[in-house]
């Protein structure tokens, strides 16, 4: 074997070993969908952020606008302070809705961006700015006993309504019967 | 009698058991002072580079059949497993994540640490091994050339080198392999498998932490083979002894080595 047919499979070797380096970046990694262009970072705060976390998707839509830059906790309100990246080539009003939504039944959790009807002239969303409408994560627990209290109380309030009802229908006929 | 036979007995056992303990540790210190030595003298193999080019076509270029066609069946086997089970969930989509997941995180890396150290491993001790039992080494050594510099440095970093470059194309023959099977042959959508592939496959947490692991197990398998092939007894029964020692010392360290990285990798 002399030395340039080595040194010609040696380099076929390489370039195999680049090229597939190169396809899992680019063909399976999210090396290219995940980069963003100029990003400007604005801020919401969330009683409760769910499993959310960095790097999330920001989507308007349905189109991934953004990634969710870092979640940190506000100890003075109690609020969890989400930093989301926004693509500088989409501008939204001021007044947008920020949500947290779920993909599908079991999927991960993404940010939404939505509504934003400001009366002219629209004011956009400047780097630094704050989202005052948030909505928090859907906690399933939460959810529930919400449900449950509600249906809870419903049944209650019912039977509640009804003696009321009774009483006050005593009264009137107590009144009725009234002497004058 | 009975008594101190069995006393006997138990302290044979227990010095047999010492002794294997303390041989092991030297070999484990004398590895340690290969590896370092070789580090040291490794200027040589930079220096005239084409020694370590001779060494990367015999490591590298020779596995590259093994590794590409065990690459393929297993991304076909993963697909077809994958799908079997992702189906009954409804998720049969997801299968492009499972198969890349898996061959660029663990796959990938380990059993092409495991085939390399069959295919060049064993070649290197072997090797080595005769060298030394013909007493090349010690000629080199007459001739004031340092063998391990002229030897076992050049093939260290032949290894070292090819190593994440045969574990790289075993990922991506592997998840083409894969692809052949769920999308041709099964049927799953086309732009389904790489677009979930391409939103869970995350560049820096997976595919870097897969080219890390492959380097860790390029230095580890190189290193074991040479030490061994350097070590052998000088006879035809030792050399074949080191080759096999070689196979299932780097095939258990490469297991053992794996569950540490990915311990120090994934993040909770």
């Amino acid at each position: 074997m002399d030395r340039t047919k080595i040194d010609l499979w040696v380099g076929v070797f390489v370039a195999l070993g680049m090229a597939a380096l190169l396809g899992l970046a680019m063909k399976v990694g999210n090396l290219t969908s995940s980069k963003l262009g100029e990003t400007f970072s604005v801020t919401a705060a969330f009683e409760n952020v769910g499993s959310l976390k960095p790097n999330a998707p920001v989507k308007s839509a349905g189109v991934v606008v953004g990634r969710v830059g870092s979640i940190a906790f506000d100890s003075k309100n109690y609020l969890a302070v989400v930093t989301i990246n926004i693509d500088k080539r989409y501008a939204f009003p001021s007044d947008v809705e920020a949500n947290i939504y779920t993909a599908g039944l079991l999927g991960e959790q993404y940010l939404g961006i939505e509504g934003g009807g400001a009366d002219e002239p629209v004011v956009n969303l400047k780097n630094g700015d704050k989202i005052h409408k948030t909505q928090d994560a859907i906690v399933l627990e939460k959810m529930i006993s919400t449900f449950l209290f509600s249906k809870a109380s419903e049944t209650n309030g019912g039977a509640q309504g009804s003696t009321a009802k009774a009483t006050s229908d005593a009264k009137s006929t107590e009144l009725g019967d009234a002497p004058f | 009698m009975i008594k101190s036979n069995l006393l006997i007995g138990i302290t044979r056992i227990l010095t047999g058991i010492g002794h294997r303990m303390i041989e092991r540790i030297w070999r484990l210190g004398a590895g340690a002072r290969l590896f370092f030595l070789t580090i040291i003298y490794s200027g040589e193999s930079f220096k005239r580079f084409h020694l370590t080019l001779r060494e990367i076509y015999f490591t590298g270029v020779m596995s590259l059949l093994i590794v590409i066609v065990s690459a393929f069946f297993v991304g076909m086997v993963l697909a077809l497993q994958g799908y079997n089970t992702l189906q009954k969930y409804g998720s049969s989509e997801a299968i492009g994540v499972l198969v890349a997941l898996s061959l660029v995180r663990e796959l990938g890396p380990v059993v092409t640490a495991l085939l390399f150290a069959g295919r060049a491993g064993t070649a290197i001790t072997a090797e080595i091994g005769l060298m030394k039992t013909t007493e090349q080494l010690s000629a080199m050594e007459m001739m004031a050339v340092n063998p391990i510099a002229r030897v076992i440095a050049p093939r260290f970093w032949a290894g070292v080198i090819s190593m994440p470059i045969l574990a790289a194309l075993f990922s991506m023959v592997g998840i083409l392999g894969g692809y052949l099977v769920a999308v041709p042959l099964i049927g799953v959508d086309d732009g389904a498998f790489w677009s979930q592939m391409q939103a869970n496959v995350d560049f820096r947490l997976d595919i870097v932490n897969g080219v890390i692991k492959s380097l860790v197990f390029g230095v580890a398998c190189t290193m074991i083979a040479l030490f061994e092939g350097y070590d052998a007894p000088p006879t035809a029964e030792g050399v074949s002894r080191a080759t096999t020692r070689t196979v299932v010392i780097s095939s258990l360290t490469v297991l053992a080595l794996d569950f540490v990285l990915t311990s120090f990798m994934i993040v909770i």
